[in-house]
């Protein structure tokens, strides 16, 4: 008989931890180790494992990041390389041999015979390239711009949070536009595509600061009456130094929740801008050209060409999408 | 009231300033607009005409307040592209968004209204479970995806719609409608239900918690057993209770319709302004993107003035609140 299982948090008081018990040699070793047990026995492995959902949707995205970061080895052709291209193999249906070149292809190809898997694989990298950096760049202002609204108060905390309102009123696909529109106008027509991808990514980063910055300040003013920071205060700590190295640690938990989220919107965000054209270029062409490409070829009876690419976007959003919203309710003692 | 009233519109007077001021922003800096209308081969002494005749001279609040001036007068600029007044264009394709705005926000409230009430009050039946199931999905789904799905399916296999443009119009004055012809009706379903289709989900999830949250309470224990029919208790009763937030969420939903408007008219290529605007994006109109920006900005600054306002008469807490702190 095995007694059912215990959140480790609610284990009961008596019971031995698995903590710092060894004295033995190697120091270092034995924390490290403590460490990994400790991270194994938290609520939040804890909760992940007896998750069924979250564990499938993080699978989802593990097997999508991996393939999108090995694409030079796991893709069956370069699809940026014309000398793999056989414009005989254009439209072969998936898993079916082509008339011509009796060649066939998981996924098909489409009108330049350029095979869909790869082609998708490699919009996969563009994608989430676009949506990790463009997280990144808003998540580094967001943090930086509440933090210091929070802690530095006044007139700054005033204008800082005066412009997240007003920004936080216009859907923020409407300001990824503009900002797209504008980077564009400001930038030498002939660099416009090679720059494109560093357009959409600060696009999409500036366009998403907003809920970082407001869920940092809130935090940052119930932080800085504690303690610690007191004491930080006393002992004569410069204000950078509390507000990076003290402070800022201990906001970051619903930081991770919103990353998640937004990483979400950023892929959706991505994908929307270039199924309207401006977005990736078609020699870098991310899931949303795939899709913007596909749908060209609707009507002619051509489905696969839309359809594949259109399903990896939907797994990968809905994925990042459920993994989000378990971590929100994981990680808000309230909901518990 | 009227000093709330007053400084509510100071507020937007000031937001409407400074969206205005990125318009400007943008219409000055960013490109040279000399060289946009004259093109490249101009003469030096054309140029200077040019930039004497616009007035680049100036020092920059003039030019700021010029163009705000101007902006009054419904004068935005010579578009780069067509080399048309922008004024001429946004006029020409105001309609067309407008229409398309305004049929889908009424499908999203009234669908959103009655399905909500549906899954209410039916909770924990099969259908109003699949009814949930099915919005989350179709709130994962991008806009430009579901457009595409509404094409393959109605278009394409079952060829019953047609897949874009806006059908016959007719002339009204300077109206171009497509509201009074039938291949104008049928051309506006798909584009309609792709755009309303989220602020649909998202009325339906807000009435069927506020109808769970009002049938719990006294007041409709005492209707039904004042015996009242069921019919009155719901929608005299526990509905009416629902719209004070479902107006507020609808009337701010509004300006995300008019701004989602730029998606599902480039995938069903509806000759709006939101495709007038992401073709100027692409092509770098800036006279353009800076009209359309000060167009939604002004939109947008309206909507929530006049939501904000509503609040104000709807909710009496909310009006003492804001009396009591001053004023």
């Amino acid at each position: 008989m095995t007694s059912p299982p215990v959140r480790p948090s609610e284990k009961p008081a008596g019971a031995p931890e698995s903590a710092p018990t060894s004295v033995s040699a190697s120091i270092s070793a034995s924390i490290s180790a403590s460490r990994l047990q400790r991270a194994l026995a938290s609520d939040f492995v804890y909760d992940f494992t007896r998750a069924p959902i979250a564990i499938i949707a993080g699978l989802v995205v593990l097997f999508l990041f991996l393939v999108a970061i090995l694409a030079p080895l796991v893709a069956p052709t370069n699809p940026f390389d014309p000398a793999s291209l056989n414009l005989m193999n254009g439209f072969t249906p998936p898993m079916q041999a082509n008339m011509f070149t009796g060649e066939s292809f998981v996924m098909g190809t489409d009108d330049q015979g350029r095979d869909l898997l790869s082609a998708i694989i490699y919009g996969l990298r563009v994608s989430l390239f676009v949506g990790v950096m463009s997280v990144l760049l808003a998540m580094g202002l967001g943090v930086s711009l509440g933090l210091i609204a929070g802690y530095v108060g006044g007139w700054l905390d005033n204008l800082i949070m005066r412009i997240a309102d007003i920004q936080l009123t216009f859907p923020s696909i409407l300001i990824a536009m503009l900002i797209f529109g504008v980077l564009r106008g400001i930038i030498p027509p002939d660099l416009r595509d090679e720059m494109a991808i560093f357009v959409l990514i600060t696009a999409i980063g500036l366009s998403e600061w907003v809920p970082f910055a407001r869920t940092v300040r809130a935090t940052t003013l119930v932080e800085k009456e504690k303690e610690y920071v007191q004491a930080a205060r006393l002992i004569g700590l410069g204000r950078h130094q509390i507000m990076w190295r003290h402070i800022l640690p201990n906001v970051l938990g619903p930081v991770l929740v919103i990353a998640t989220i937004t990483l979400a919107l950023a892929i959706i965000a991505e994908a929307t801008l270039s199924f309207l054209g401006v977005g990736a270029p078609a020699t870098e062409p991310s899931l949303g050209t795939l899709i913007r490409i596909g749908q060209d070829f609707l009507f002619s009876g051509e489905w696969w060409i839309l359809t594949f690419p259109a399903i990896t976007l939907l797994a990968l959003a809905l994925s990042v999408n459920l993994l989000g919203d378990w971590l929100k309710d994981t990680l808000n003692p309230r909901l518990k | 009231m009227v000093i709330i009233l007053a400084r509510r519109i100071a507020q937007a007077v000031l937001v409407l300033l400074l969206v205005a001021l990125i318009s400007f922003a943008i219409f000055r800096f960013v490109g040279n607009p000399v060289e946009n209308i004259l093109g490249q081969e101009a003469t030096v002494q054309d140029r200077n005409e040019m930039i004497e005749r616009m007035g680049l001279n100036d020092p920059i609040p003039v030019q700021y307040a010029r163009f705000v001036w101007d902006a009054l007068h419904f004068d935005f600029g010579i578009s780069y592209r067509t080399a048309e007044p922008v004024a001429e264009l946004i006029a020409s394709r105001l309609p067309a968004t407008l229409e398309l705005a305004f049929i889908s926000a009424l499908f999203a409230l009234v669908a959103g209204i009655l399905l909500g009430i549906f899954t209410a009050i039916s909770r924990g039946r099969f259908l109003a479970g699949l009814v949930m199931t099915t919005s989350l999905v179709g709130v994962s789904l991008p806009t430009f995806l579901i457009g595409v799905l509404l094409i393959w399916l109605f278009a394409v296999e079952l060829g019953v719609l047609p897949s874009f443009g806006r059908g016959d119009t007719v002339r009204l004055g300077f109206w171009e409608t497509g509201l009074l012809t039938a291949s104008g009706l049928k051309s506006l379903i798909l584009p309609a239900i792709t755009l309303g289709l989220y602020q649909m989900t998202l009325i339906m999830r807000l009435v069927r918690s506020e109808m769970l949250e009002v049938l719990r309470q006294d007041f409709i224990k005492f209707a039904r057993a004042r015996g009242l029919p069921e019919r009155m208790v719901l929608l005299r009763h526990a509905l009416r209770n629902t719209l004070v937030p479902v107006t507020t969420v609808a009337g701010l939903q509004l300006g995300s319709i008019v701004a989602f408007a730029i998606i599902t008219e480039t995938v069903f290529q509806w000759p709006g302004v939101g495709l007038m605007f992401i073709n100027a994006v692409y092509f770098v109109d800036i006279p353009v993107m800076s009209a359309y920006l000060l167009l939604v900005g002004t939109l947008f600054v309206l909507i929530n003035f006049i939501v904000d306002l509503l609040y104000l008469a709807i909710d009496p807490r909310i009006r003492d609140r804001n009396l009591r702190g001053g004023g």
